[in-house]
């Protein structure tokens, strides 16, 4: 397992609500090769952006703290790591770029020096020659270079979402986290931005860890997919695992839910009732409530975590025994 | 079936330093009662003004808006309270458009109280009851406040609160866009079964093409304020006229395994609204244009019977007689 | 537990049972009063502000001694048991007084910032809302208003119209309008934009009642801390009048003119000034942590 990029083992993560204890991510564990896109797919309060902020070992403390698990990247654990590396591994390393471009870039500074300033803090540069980097990166994505002594709000919102996709890739970082990236574009800017993505990993082989709620954009971007409910994955494989041999019961009712573009379905299949409340410790599956095939032995300890064929994890009981 | 709305020529424009903001530009479509127009575009399109221009939220610039055979482009304040009864608005964003101050309950007998539609609190109450059990909300959250329920349940509030006039036609700005997905179909399911029991008229404005093409019978699509092509959903998803409605189901990322070609994407950006030139909004977008795309605006011609599209060069594209 | 689902949907809509529900509110108030408790600072400006306004309603119940009548025997007596505070330079027992004060500093404190908040609410959500030529004309006129000096204003009306408790607090009043105005007016400009509005006016809701109902409710919690912390301001500004020889008249009891009188007997008799001087500190003080107190416990940001 050592050509694994990535590592994340059995991750826990907590956050303190006043007197409750907001379990967010509960036993995470995915690993990914150099080059690969992972999607990262659940609805609001699954845990996909906890996860992501914990690789990035970004989460606020106080509330919140990992409490249980590793994440090894590079043969290295992050959570051991002081804080003054940690920051020198943020940017440089590993990037992360956020949902809403509006707010992710600082209005008073222009644009090339916001790139720039990523390339001056992790690389042995002068203002000049960063400024050099930060016109080639615009070029990248893009924009016309000259164009970087201007300020975010002369740039519409598809164009700003492209300024930080340069700035995450200025120090080309092995690792890029996209949290939603698309999510607040208009779907044909949305298609711009996803190619730019795309074709920017491939020439710098980067690993893609892709969080959204949209299995439209994760089967156009990724290679593996990860469906995250209640802080857990709860099924977990290859593109065509999951969306050509939908297994789990949450899996199948997100199909289910969303109107197929293809077909004429007179009435869509929602799933009943809403996540379970987090601060709430669910005995047994926590899908099991709004489950159409639960049983008795669902609500009872530990849910097995089965390879129903090579590379398809599906955690659930109705697959206990079919273990490849 | 009868046509409950028949929109002509209606125009909004908006007065801005720079200029005259054209956000609704000539446009024109009927609805019949009970069927449902689904009005899609990208942000700036002018499809929430437009929704908000037939109910009257916002007053029109010029143009006709027939309601129920009877011509409301310009009426007087009593008659607008009347009117609004009759064609109400489902709001976009389900915690912004419910008065953090008030309870459910409070929140969906307002417009009884203001119309005087309960003679007594206890037929007050029993309407409330009665609206919430439609929804499909649990009556213990009659006293709760909107910031203690999620989206989805705050979304049936405010559906609540637009059947509780009895409407004929509701505007749904956005309705499920801020939802989960797994909420949102509860949604969507909800809003067409209440349209079959009720014989509600739908004008549904959304960006998302599969949620479009779920819930119309027929589909106005809409860029920069004017109207590029409108027809039944089935005709808009098949044929596909105008290089705009191309583009754009070009790039919904479809939730399937295939071997996908390589993806022609819409270069450039959205021009400006204000002030703008002669000549076809997209044709700086459009990789079809021509020389008179720059000089003349297109009209909606019927390039396939009962299938309008505005564009000069709509029949040679598509190969059409 | 799940919603009632699609199929239920029908089922329920075919048995009209005649239940009701109650059109009524679950309190809020309950919650912000939780989060005020936890907030230590806050409760002590309460427990002292309590002490006042018991100061203010049962003087009696502290001390029997007569605030007013001079007794020249006891002149500069220093605190004691007798006499807590001491007496001044009239043999009036100073504790006695300080009490007293109490009811007329927080009477102007009070009283103005009432009125102040009523017209300066009324004039900001009008501007607020209808805007335009309206909102000019009022926002031109507070911006007059707010360009006069507070303490300066206070000297001229008591100028003009004498000096008096009611004319001091028409003076304070009228300075503090423009600051209710401006909160309100954002406030206002703030909320009149959100859909719920819309929604109203969309379900056939008058002007009157949307900024009534809809508007001001949610404009509460600026207007509330405002208020509270004015209180402090009023009360400075009426002592500070009363410390030039303007505000309240002799021989009445208040800690401006009391500590103003003491100025002479700084050096030899120092509880003169010290126990008014305190009086003021303590009020302003604790209407200023009860302000920030309650303030925090409104922020709707906690009410996730």
């Amino acid at each position: 397992m050592s050509d694994n990029i990535l590592e994340v083992r059995d991750l826990h993560v907590h956050y303190k609500s006043g007197k409750d204890i907001v379990r967010a991510v509960n036993g995470i564990n995915f690993s990914m090769k150099e080059g690969e896109s992972l999607g990262l797919v659940g609805e609001t309060g699954a845990g996909k952006t906890t996860t992501a902020l914990s690789i990035m070992q970004l989460i606020p403390n106080p509330p919140g703290k990992i409490v249980g698990g590793d994440i090894i990247y590079k043969s290295e654990n992050l959570i051991k790591k002081t804080a003054e590396e940690k920051r020198k591994f943020r940017g440089h390393e590993i990037s992360m770029i956020f949902q809403d471009p509006m707010t992710a870039l600082n209005p008073m500074m222009t644009v090339g020096d916001q790139i720039a300033e990523v390339v001056l803090l992790h690389q042995n540069v002068n203002k000049k020659q960063a400024l050099e980097r930060a016109r080639e990166m615009m070029e990248e994505v893009g924009i016309e270079g000259e164009r970087y002594i201007e300020y975010p709000h002369q740039f519409s919102g598809g164009m700003k979402q492209r300024i930080v996709i340069a700035i995450a890739l200025a120090c080309n970082p092995s690792l890029l986290i996209a949290d939603e990236p698309t999510t607040a574009l208009d779907v044909t800017i949305q298609a711009q931005v996803l190619d730019l993505i795309e074709k920017l990993k491939e020439k710098y082989n980067t690993t893609l860890i892709l969080i959204t709620h949209d299995l439209g954009v994760v089967a156009e971007t990724c290679d593996k997919v990860a469906i995250v409910y209640a802080g857990e994955i709860v099924e977990y494989g290859k593109l065509e695992h999951i969306y050509n041999n939908t297994s789990h019961p949450y899996t199948i009712g997100l199909f289910g839910s969303i109107p197929n573009f293809n077909e004429n379905v007179k009435r869509l299949k929602p799933i009943a009732g809403l996540m379970p409340d987090p601060t709430r410790i669910v005995k047994g599956c926590s899908f099991a409530d709004r489950c159409t095939n639960v049983s008795e032995i669902c609500r009872k300890g530990d849910i097995p975590n089965t390879e129903i064929e090579p590379g398809h994890f599906v955690k659930c009981t109705l697959f206990a025994n079919k273990e490849v | 079936m009868a046509e409950l709305i028949r929109v002509k020529n209606l125009k909004k424009y908006f007065k801005t330093p720079r200029g005259a903001l054209h956000a609704v530009d000539d446009v024109s479509f009927n609805i019949k009662q009970g069927n449902t127009l689904g009005v899609v575009g990208e942000s700036g399109c002018g499809k929430s003004t437009l929704g908000r221009t037939v109910i009257h939220l916002i007053d029109r610039t010029d143009g006709q808006i027939i309601f129920n055979d009877e011509d409301i482009s310009v009426i007087s304040k009593q008659k607008l309270k009347e009117l609004r009864k009759d064609m109400q608005m489902v709001f976009q964003d389900p915690f912004s458009s419910l008065n953090p101050r008030m309870s459910v309950s409070q929140i969906i007998a307002e417009p009884l109280i203001i119309y005087n539609m309960c003679k007594t609190n206890k037929e007050l109450g029993i309407r409330v009851a009665e609206l919430m059990d439609t929804v499909g909300l649990a009556s213990r959250f009659a006293s709760s406040y909107p910031h203690e329920l999620d989206g989805g349940r705050r979304q049936r509030i405010g559906i609540a609160r637009a059947l509780s006039l009895n409407p004929k036609f509701i505007v749904c700005d956005e309705p499920v866009s801020a939802l989960d997905v797994s909420i949102q179909a509860q949604i969507l399911n909800l809003m067409m079964d209440l349209q079959d029991e009720l014989g509600l008229t739908y004008m549904f404005i959304t960006h998302d093409m599969s949620v479009v093409k779920h819930m119309s019978d027929e589909i106005l699509v809409m860029y920069l304020g004017m109207m590029v092509e409108f027809s039944s959903s089935e005709d808009m998803f098949h044929d596909r006229l105008h290089p705009y409605t191309k583009a754009l189901l070009a790039a919904v990322p479809i939730p399937a395994v295939f071997e996908r070609g390589e993806r022609k994407l819409l270069k450039g950006e959205i021009t400006s609204p204000v002030n703008p030139k002669p000549g076809c909004r997209f044709a700086a977008r459009c990789q079809f244009a021509t020389e008179i795309c720059l000089s003349e605006n297109p009209t909606m011609i019927e390039a396939l019977p009962n299938h309008f599209v505005a564009c000069h060069n709509v029949k040679s594209i598509n190969n059409i007689k | 537990m799940s919603d009632i689902g699609a199929q239920q949907f029908n089922a329920n809509n075919k048995k009209k049972n005649e239940k009701a529900v109650s059109i009524t509110k679950r309190s809020q108030n309950k919650e912000i009063i939780i989060r005020f408790l936890r907030n230590k600072a806050a409760v002590l400006g309460l427990i002292i502000v309590v002490v006042l306004i018991f100061c203010m309603l049962f003087p009696t119940a502290l001390t029997s001694y007569d605030p007013i009548k001079q007794n020249f025997s006891e002149r500069f007596v220093p605190p004691n048991r007798e006499h807590l505070f001491g007496t001044d330079e009239f043999g009036r027992d100073i504790f006695t007084r300080v009490v007293y004060g109490c009811r007329t500093s927080l009477r102007i404190g009070l009283i103005s910032v009432g009125i102040s908040c009523i017209i300066g609410v009324l004039i900001g959500s009008i501007a607020g809302f209808y805007g335009g030529v309206i909102d000019s004309i009022f926002m031109r006129c507070i911006d007059v208003l707010m360009a006069i000096p507070n303490t300066l204003l206070g000297i001229s009306i008591v100028a003009a119209l004498g000096q008096s408790i009611t004319n001091l607090i028409i003076a304070i009043s009228i300075g503090s309008i423009s600051g209710y105005a401006r909160i309100t007016r954002v406030s206002v400009l703030t909320v009149k934009d959100l859909e719920y509005v819309e929604a109203a006016r969309a379900t056939g809701s008058s002007n009157a009642r949307i900024i009534i109902k809809y508007i001001l409710p949610n404009c509460l919690a600026p207007i509330i801390v405002h208020a509270t912390m004015s209180i402090a301001v009023a009360i400075m500004t009426a002592t500070g009048l009363s410390f030039l020889g303007l505000g309240v008249p002799a021989p009445t009891p208040e800690w401006g003119s009391m500590a103003s009188s003491a100025r002479a007997y700084i050096r030899d008799y120092w509880w003169l000034v010290t126990f008014p001087g305190l009086a003021i500190m303590a009020s302003a003080f604790s209407f200023n942590l009860f302000g920030d107190g309650l303030r925090d416990a409104l922020d709707p940001k906690l009410k996730n």
